[in-house]
Order: structure tokens, then sequence, then C-alpha cells
């Protein structure tokens, strides 16, 4: 376990303070245990793939870094604010920290426009034109312009997803989350979503992405993080994380994933 | 990206084919037309022979038909009347347009108050509070399950059980609650009160237009201009200033308990109150289901991607989850109005005069069944049209989906 922590601390990418601190974070829903003493620290522009089994708190961590989740025990940092009950703190970290879900979450009643010129106009104070420029660049970059004007509602499940995506980066945040962006998509989509993901990752955004797409980690991943009940069990780049997994758990984990791929 | 999805456009060129119709009964468009023809038919044979049936009664019973009854003299005593009436020389015209506004008080009355209470009950069946939830459901579940003919009736019982006139319950200073009903201060209403309450008219206009001004500097700006100060100094501080200016008068017209009967104040008469209150309690059980669905309906995932967005949850709830939750339970919640409106016409149960009440005593007195029954039928028509195009309105206005 202690060879494993050590593996958590970053290899330094820059010598400015790092993007996200989780110090001995612990999280409990009632009396179960979902997060238990999970530290790491991922450095600026860094890009971390998070992974483990069904039920390993993977959506609870990362729920954590932008408080959709609160922690009880520990402490977690971001972009060199600390995360507690102060609604500033929360507001500060809301805007710095876009996020994607399995499940798009677009807003139904609003057009794909609107999803995205919605939280410059109400959460950055930006004129409509503005927002409006803004977004019409992003849906450019993840290759949907021509869909501005529909609802979500008739778009498929990987232009929404790109979607989502442009609608976060309208935000202009520092750090993007993803939790399992691509596994409420058919095969046929998973590609347009990752290689929207790539192209971001290319442009030097620091990546928090829990996913089970080993192609994507081995090609986008400086680090992977391995969960398993709560812990991290190991973490490490990925080539050596893949090819000598140093537990059993990470052993058993990656040849079921073989398995099912 | 690359070729994964076809570009829907590239296949657009080409215009639909038409489709003929076949003279066949195995084509449903044939078929469609064959019982649409059928049933106008039908239909059209059906009030020929009422009509001729009608017109050979009345001419055998002497009845002549025609609206000129209603400005006969109609003697018909009426306890709750909102203008001037008299049974020894108001018409029938004037009796029915009594029944219309007291109709119209207890529906419009009904409906604001069963919208709040339903409301709060819809919400309590959602708390987190046990007690709460529990309570909440059973009062939907019993009040739904009791028929509403029986309601009303407890109710009035209820309100007849209270203390005599000598004995009335003091709720507030000037307010008395007794088997005469509820009493209440009145206002001497002076030229200044209603100056005071055009320029709060004046006031709203005001206000309306200057959000819409708000809202056109934030799309320039970005910057949304504060409204509550504008809305304050418009709604309350405006009409004041007014009313101070032409002397600021303020009389109540208190009630006094007298030996049999109060003097002075404004009566609420236990007819209305049974009748508002059971319809209220009532509708309110329905008005909480719809709430519970329509809050339910928006998913949590809503929330979350918004406030991961960094929108305050008063900016998620008036952005994201109201427009959703509304477009759900307006529709709903138009046809529980248009059923409480209809209700109201168990008044005669209860023995307050309605439309329906009045309605039904100049038919009886007159002979006019049939100019009776259409009058009732255009005035609940009317009534219903007008709810249901409100809300029609609001729904456009405030719950766009195109989906
Ligand atoms: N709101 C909640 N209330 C109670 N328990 C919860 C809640 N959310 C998650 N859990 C539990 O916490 C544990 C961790 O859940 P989490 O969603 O973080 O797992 P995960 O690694 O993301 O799994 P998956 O791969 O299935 O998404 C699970 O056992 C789950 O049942
Ligand atoms: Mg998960």
């Amino acid at each position: 376990m202690s060879a494993a922590m050590s593996m958590t601390t970053p290899t330094p990418l820059s010598n400015v303070a790092p993007a996200i601190v989780l110090d001995k974070v612990n999280k409990w829903y009632g009396a179960m245990h979902v997060l238990r003493d999970v530290t790491l620290t991922v450095g600026q522009k860094e890009k971390v793939v998070v992974c483990g089994p069904s039920g390993s708190g993977k959506s609870t961590m990362i729920r954590c870094i932008n408080r959709l989740e609160t922690h009880q025990e520990g402490k977690i940092i971001v972009d060199g604010t600390e995360l507690t009950d102060d609604l500033r703190a929360l507001d500060t970290i809301r805007r710095e920290v876009g996020m994607v879900f399995q499940s798009f979450n677009l807003f139904p009643h609003l057009t794909i426009l609107e999803n995205c010129t919605l939280a410059p106009i109400w959460v950055r104070k930006m004129p409509k034109a503005e927002a409006e420029e803004l977004a019409m660049s992003y849906l450019r970059r993840v290759k949907i312009p021509e869909q501005a004007k529909k609802y979500p509602g008739q778009l498929s499940g990987g232009q929404q997803q790109r979607v989502a995506i442009a609608r976060a980066l309208c935000m202009k945040p520092k750090i993007m989350l993803f939790d399992e962006p691509t596994s409420a998509l058919d095969p046929e989509m998973i590609k347009e979503v990752l290689d929207t993901m790539i192209g971001l990752a290319e442009t030097g955004m620091t990546m928090v992405c829990v996913t089970h797409e080993m192609g994507f980690a081995k090609k986008v991943a400086d680090r992977v993080v391995f969960m398993d009940r709560g812990e991290v069990v190991e973490a490490g780049p990925p080539r050596e994380l893949f090819d000598n997994p140093q537990t059993d758990r990470l052993k058993l984990f990656l040849s079921q994933i073989l398995k099912d791929h | 990206m690359s070729g994964a999805v076809v570009d829907p456009r590239l296949h657009a060129a080409r215009a639909a084919p038409k489709r003929r119709m076949r003279l066949s009964w195995s084509d449903p468009k044939f078929r469609a037309i064959v019982w649409q023809v059928l049933v106008v038919g039908i239909l059209a044979a059906i009030v020929a022979y009422l009509v001729h049936n009608t017109n050979k009664n009345l001419a055998a019973r002497h009845i002549a038909t025609g609206f000129a009854f209603l400005a006969r003299t109609a003697g018909i005593p009426i306890g709750e009347h909102a203008i001037e009436y008299d049974p020894a020389t108001s018409t029938y015209g004037d009796a029915l347009i009594i029944g219309i506004i007291n109709t119209l008080k207890v529906a419009i009355v009904g409906v604001v108050l069963t919208t709040i209470w339903g409301t709060l009950l819809g919400i309590a069946r959602l708390s987190k509070n046990w007690l709460l939830s529990r309570a909440a459901y059973l009062y939907v579940e019993i009040l739904r399950d009791i028929p509403l003919l029986l309601q009303l009736l407890f109710w009035y019982g209820l309100v007849q059980t209270l203390p005599s006139v000598r004995d009335a319950f003091a709720v507030l200073p000037g307010v008395f609650f007794s088997n005469r009903g509820i009493k209440v201060p009145l206002f001497d209403w002076e030229p200044a009160h209603s100056w005071a309450l055009a320029a709060f008219l004046v006031g709203l206009i005001g206000v309306i237009a200057w959000s819409s001004v708000a809202s056109k500097r934030q799309a320039e700006t970005g910057v949304r201009p504060k409204t509550w100060p504008v809305a304050l100094g418009l709604l309350v501080a405006f009409p004041l200033f007014v009313w101070a200016v032409l002397g600021a008068p303020f009389q109540l017209d208190m009630p006094i308990k007298g030996g049999f009967n109060f003097r002075g104040g404004g009566t609420i008469s236990p007819e209305y109150c049974a009748l508002t209150l059971g319809l209220v309690v009532y509708t309110a059980a329905y008005i909480a289901e719809i709430v519970r669905s329509g809050i339910q309906a928006v998913p949590q995932g809503q929330w979350e991607a918004a406030g991961a967005l960094g929108l305050r949850p008063g900016a998620v709830l008036r952005q994201i989850v109201l427009p959703q939750a509304l477009r759900v339970v307006i529709p709903p919640m138009t046809s529980q109005f248009l059923n409480l409106t209809k209700n109201s016409s168990l008044a005669v149960a209860i023995g307050y005069q309605d439309v329906v009440s009045i309605d039904q005593t100049t038919l009886n007195q007159t002979g006019q069944a049939i100019e009776g029954i259409a009058l009732l039928m255009a005035v609940f028509l009317v009534i219903s049209l007008s709810i249901s195009l409100f809300m029609n309105w609001y729904n456009a206005r405030i719950a766009l989906v195109e989906r």
C-alpha cells in the first residue's frame, strides 16, 4: 500500500502549484465507506485517467472535485482554493472546473446554442452576442456548428456528448472532469467523442477522466489511477500500469476488461 | 466525426413521394374518410330530429321562445348580491348577472387558494421530513377518495356549528367567526384610494417596461441591471406617495357586535365559506399530485449539470427546473381549474346562490328551459374558455419547448 501511495505523487510538469490536490479524503454514505484516504495530486496540464471496477468510488471521487458531492474528512484543493462550506469558494471552483457526464445532461428546453451560452451569460455576465460567438467557436471545434439552432432531443448521442463538451468549454475552465463520457454511447459514436477529447488534450487542458477506454488512456494519459473499494490502489504511467500491474486487484481488473473488449 | 455520422443534408435533396389514396377498404386513408362522413351524417340526423321535436312540443304548450323573459321582474330573493338588487323591481337578467358574479367569486378565489395550498402540499409530499411527507400523502389519499358533495355538506355543517353572534370568536380585532359567517372590517373607499390604485397600475406597467429594458441591457453589456429597487419604488413608494399627497385618508368601518347580528363591516356568508373551503381543500389534493410529478419529472442530472456550470441554485430553479416542470404541470393544472369551476355548481346543495342555482329558479318560474340551459352552457363555456386561453398563453410564454 505504501509503495502504491508513493506512486501517486506526480511527476512535476511545471513548477507552479498543482491543479488538484486530494489529501486523505474520506467519504461515507451512511455506514458505507466509499472513499478511503484517497490521496492524489494532479499537476497543471496533466491528464489523469481513473479506472476501476463498478462501485469502486470513481464517480464519487471525481464529483467531490467540483463539490457535487461533499467529503467528510481530508482536504481537497482545486487551483489553490480549498473546498469548504464557503459559498464563494464554491462559485470560484465551479467556474474553473468543467464537467461532462455519462448521461450528457443537456437542457432539453434550450437550443444547442442556448445550452452553450447560458452559463457565460448568467455566470460570467457576458454580452449575448459575445457569448454566442464564443459558443459557435466551440461548436465548430467539436464539429457541429450546423446543429446550433436544434434542440438536444434532435441530436444523436455522440453529437449530444460533443455539445456537452462544448458547453463546458464555453466557461473557459482550467480543468475538465469527465465521468464515463462514452459509456452511454453506441460503439460507432464512441470514436467521435474520444477524438474530441484527444483534440482537447492536445490544447493542454488539465483533465481527469473516468473511463475504461484503454486505447484512449494509452494515447492521452500522463497517469492512470486504479481504484478499488474506495481506495487508490495503484497509479502510474499507462504503459507501466497496464503492462506490469503490481497488485492482484489490478491484474484481476485488467483481465476482466480485456475479456469484455 | 470523420464519416462516423452521415450528414443528413446530403440526402435531403429529393422530396418524399406523395401517396395516392386507393378506393379500397384496406386503404387506411379511405377508411378514415368513410368513418368521418358516417359520424357527421348521424350527428346531423340526431340534431335535426331534436330541433323538430322541440319545436312541436313548444308549439303544443304555447311557450314563446326567445330571451324576452330576461327583462321581466324576477321576484327571486337573493341573499348575497354584489350589485344593487331588489326582488320587487330587479329583473331575471339582474338576478343571473348576480349569479354569474357569485360563481366567479368562488372560482377565482378558489383557483388562487387551491394553487397555493396544493403547491405547498405537493412540496411537502417530497419533503425529507418523514412526518410531513406522510401527512401530505394521507391528506391526498383521503380527500381524493371522498365524494366532493359529501365534503361540501360536511364543511357546511361545520360552519353552522360555529357559535352564534353573541358568542362569536374574535380572531383579530374586527374579524369575527360565527354561524352567520365571517365578519370583516370594511375600508371606506375614497378618491385618494382610486388614485393610489391607478398609481400602482402605472407602476406595474413601468416595472414590465423596465424588465424588458433590463433584458436588453443584459444582452448588450452582460450585466443585468437590478430590478427589485425599481419595482419597490414603482409598486410601493409611488402609490404611497400619491395617497399621502392626497391627505392619506384611512377610515375603517369596523363590525360591532349587536344582540342578534352585527352592525357595520362586511360579511362573508357561511355558504360561500363552506363552498370555497370545500372546493379548495378537495382540489388541492389533485394539484399536490400534479406539482409532485412535475418536480419529479426534472431529473437530478439537470440540477447537477447547471450547478457544475456555476449557476447558483436560484438561477438553476428559474432557468432550468421551472421551465421543464411547468411544461409538465400546466396542462393537468388547467383541467383542475376547470374542474373546480364546474364543481362550484354543487353550490345548489348547500344553498349558495351561484349562477346554476339562480338559473334553475328562473327556469322553474318561467318555463324557458331551453334558453335557461343555453345561457348556463354559454356562461360556463366562456369561463372555461377564458381559463384555457389564459393557461395556454402562459404555457406558451413560460415553457415553450420544441423537441
Ligand atoms: N447517493 C448515494 N447514496 C448512497 N450510496 C451511493 C450514492 N452514490 C453512490 N453510492 C455508492 O457508493 C459506492 C461508489 O459509487 P460510485 O458511483 O462512486 O462508483 P463508480 O466507481 O463510479 O461505479 P460505476 O463504474 O458503476 O459508475 C457504490 O457502492 C454506490 O452504491
Ligand atoms: Mg460511476
